[in-house]
C-alpha cells in the first residue's frame, strides 16, 4: 500500500506538515498527491472510528446476509443499488460463499432494525431470505483496537 | 553481625551502577510520565513466533539443548548471516546461541581479556562493555565518536588510542545512542588499521535489521576480518524479542570452543522454548521485520524533522531505533535538562551522558513508540523549549 494511504489511515488528521516530514518529502507535495487520490476516486471521504457504544449507548448495529437472486443482464448490481439507497444502511458489499450481500444496518434499537428488515430489505424483489446478526461488541474497527486501553508495560527508561 | 562490604568483592563494588538506571528511579517517582526512554521495540513479538512457541510447549520436552544451541537453531544462524552478509559460519564450530546479546557480549570479553589489556571502546555506547571489561581485569579506553563525524567511528580517533596493550576493539553499529551506522567505506580504513595487528573486533550488530534506506554492512564482508571479530547478534531488536532472551555469537573455531567453555559452565544452554521460536524467526518472519523498519522509518524521519525545526541539531541517523539531537543551545547539560523537561513537562529521555561522557550535550530519545505517542510527547518537548527561549 501507498506510505501515504497508510498513514492516513491510520489518523487521517495528520497535517501535511507532519505527513511531509514522515514519508520524507514537502508538504506540497503531500497536498498534490492527496488531491489526486481525491481526484481518482482513491480517497472518497474522511471519517471517525468510533468506540459507537460510548459515543451513542442507544445505537444497536446489524449484520445482515441476503439471498437473492441475480437479475438477468446486471447480475447482483441493481438489487445492491436499491438496498444501499435506505438510510439505515451503512455498507453493502458482495460475497463469495453462502450468501450474497453483506449488509450493515443502524438503528436505534432492534425492534427498529428487525422492522427495517422484515419490511424494506424481505420485500424487495429478487431477496430471496434474509439473517440478521446484531453486533454485540466490537474489538477492533479498521485496524484501531476499540476495547483495550494502551498500557505499556515496559517502564520509562531502558537501555 | 557481618559486615557485606567486606564480602563483596572489590571488583563488584567498583562497578558503577548504571545511569539510565539511575533516571530510570527517578522517572518512576513522578506521576503521568510519557517516556520516550526505552529501548526495546513497541511491537508485539510477531505472531508465528509465539505460535511456534506455544506449539513447543504443548508437543517438546522442554530439556537443556546442546550447550552452544540446537541444532536447527545454530544451522539456521549460519544461513541467515550467510543470506544478509554473504559470510560463512560453520553451524557445528563457529556459531554459540546466548541468553541475549548480552551474554554473547560478556562471555566473550571474558574470554578474551587478561588482567591488564586495553579494551577499545567507541563511544557513545550501549552501557555494559566498561563494566564487564572492569571486572576480567581489562582496562577500558573510550574512542570517542562526534557529531561532526555523524558520530562514526574514524581511522584517526582509533589510530590515536591503540597501544602494545590493546587487546580488543568494541564496534556497537549500528549504535544505540546516537543511530549512527557504519558503511563499507567507513569500515575500510578501520580494517586497514587492524589487519596488521592481533586486535580482535566483537561488533555488537544487534540492530543490523534496523537500517534505513541501505543495507547494514559488517565489518566480517572486509577481507580478513572474519579471522579477526567475533560477530554478535541477537533477537531482541529485530524481532522484537527481548524478553526471550536469545542472542549469538559468531567466531572461528579457536575462539568458539574457548568461549563456550564459560557458557557451558555459566548458562549451560539458552531457554529452550525461545530457542525453537527463534527458528521459525529466522525462517518465515522476514515480512514483519521488514514491516516494522518501515514504521520505525517514519517515525525516526518525523522525530529528525521536528528536533531541527526546534532548534535542537539532530544528525540524521541511519539506523537503530534512536534519535540523538544536541540539547547544547539550551545552555544546560543532558541530564539538566532531562531532569527539567521530565519535572515541567513530564517526559521522560535519557541523558547522553549515560553512554558515556562524549554523550554529553545530547539525549537519547527512542522511537520505539507508536506515532499518537511521539506526538504528544514532541508537542510538550517543544513546549518546554519554547518556554526556556521566552524566559531568556
Ligand atoms: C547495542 C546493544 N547491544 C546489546 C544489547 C543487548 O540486547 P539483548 O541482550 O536483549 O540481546 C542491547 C540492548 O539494549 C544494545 O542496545
Amino acid at each position: 500500500m501507498n506510505e501515504l494511504i497508510k498513514l492516513l489511515k491510520q489518523n487521517a488528521r495528520f497535517s501535511n506538515e507532519q505527513l511531509a516530514a514522515m514519508l520524507g518529502t514537502t508538504p506540497k507535495d503531500v497536498a498534490a498527491q492527496i488531491e489526486q487520490l481525491e481526484k481518482d476516486g482513491i480517497i472518497k471521504g474522511y471519517s471517525v472510528i468510533l468506540d459507537e457504544n460510548r459515543a451513542d449507548k442507544d445505537m444497536v448495529i446489524a449484520n445482515i446476509e441476503l439471498k437473492v437472486t441475480p437479475q438477468r443482464d446486471c447480475g447482483f448490481d441493481e438489487l445492491a443499488k436499491t438496498v444501499m439507497m435506505y438510510d439505515e444502511v451503512d455498507s453493502v458489499s458482495l460475497m463469495s460463499g453462502s450468501y450474497d450481500l453483506a449488509v450493515t444496518v443502524t438503528g436505534r434499537n432492534l425492534k427498529e432494525i428487525a422492522l427495517f428488515v422484515a419490511q424494506r430489505l424481505s420485500t424487495i424483489e429478487g431477496v430471496l431470505s434474509t439473517t440478521t446478526h446484531f453486533v454485540l461488541k466490537t474489538y477492533k474497527e479498521k485496524g484501531i483496537f476499540i476495547q483495550e486501553e494502551d498500557i505499556d508495560e515496559r517502564g520509562f527508561v531502558a537501555p | 553481625m557481618i559486615n557485606y562490604d567486606t564480602v563483596l568483592s572489590s571488583k563488584i563494588k567498583e562497578i558503577k551502577p548504571s545511569g539510565i538506571r539511575k533516571f530510570f528511579d527517578l522517572a518512576a517517582t513522578i506521576d503521568n510520565v510519557i517516556s520516550l526512554g526505552v529501548g526495546e521495540p513497541d511491537f508485539q513479538t510477531p505472531w508465528a513466533i509465539r505460535k511456534a512457541a506455544i506449539d513447543t510447549l504443548e508437543k517438546k520436552r522442554i530439556i537443556y539443548t546442546a550447550n552452544s544451541g540446537l541444532a536447527d537453531l545454530r544451522h539456521e544462524i549460519s544461513h541467515y548471516i550467510d543470506k544478509k552478509l554473504n559470510v560463512k559460519y560453520n553451524p557445528e564450530h563457529e556459531i554459540i546461541v546466548t541468553v541475549g546479546g548480552s551474554e554473547a557480549i560478556d562471555i566473550s570479553i571474558r574470554a578474551l581479556i587478561n588482567p591488564g589489556d586495553e579494551v577499545l571502546i567507541v563511544e557513545p555506547c550501549f552501557v555494559c562493555y566498561a563494566p564487564i571489561v572492569e571486572l576480567t581485569g581489562g582496562v577500558p579506553i573510550s574512542v570517542t565518536t562526534r557529531l561532526e563525524d555523524n558520530f562514526k567511528l574514524t581511522a584517526d580517533a582509533l589510530k590515536a588510542k591503540i597501544t602494545s596493550k590493546t587487546k580488543l576493539l568494541i564496534l556497537p553499529f549500528p549504535n544505540n545512542p546516537t543511530g549512527a551506522i557504519m558503511t563499507k567505506e567507513d569500515l575500510e580504513p578501520i580494517a586497514e588499521i587492524l589487519r596488521d595487528t592481533d586486535i580482535m573486533v566483537l561488533s555488537d550488530e544487534i540492530y543490523a535489521e534496523l537500517t534505513y534506506g541501505r543495507k547494514h554492512f559488517s565489518i566480517t564482508q572486509l577481507d580478513g576480518m572474519q579471522e579477526r571479530t567475533i560477530l554478535i547478534n541477537g533477537f531482541s531488536k529485530a524481532f522484537a524479542m527481548t524478553g526471550w532472551r536469545l542472542g549469538y555469537l559468531a567466531a572461528p573455531e579457536p575462539l568458539v570452543t574457548q568461549i563456550l567453555k564459560i557458557h557451558q559452565y555459566a548458562i549451560m544452554s539458552s531457554p529452550t522454548v525461545s530457542q525453537y521460536a527463534a527458528v521459525e524467526a529466522l525462517i518465515h518472519c522476514e515480512r514483519e521485520v521488514k514491516n516494522m523498519v518501515a514504521e520505525y522509518n517514519v517515525r525516526r524521519r518525523l522525530l529528525v524533522d521536528s528536533f531541527n525545526k526546534m532548534g535542537l541539531e539532530c544528525f540524521n541517523p541511519e539506523g537503530a531505533f534512536y534519535v540523538f539531537p544536541c540539547i547544547k543551545s539550551t545552555g544546560m547539560t543532558s541530564e539538566e535538562f532531562c531532569e527539567e523537561l521530565l519535572n515541567e513537562q513530564k517526559v521522560a529521555v535519557v541523558p547522553g551522558n549515560a553512554f558515556g561522557e562524549s554523550g554529553e550535550g545530547f539525549i537519547r530519545v527512542s522511537y520505539a513508540y507508536s506515532l499518537k505517542h511521539l506526538m504528544e510527547a514532541l508537542k510538550r518537548i517543544e513546549i518546554f523549549i519554547r518556554n526556556r527561549k521566552s524566559a531568556e
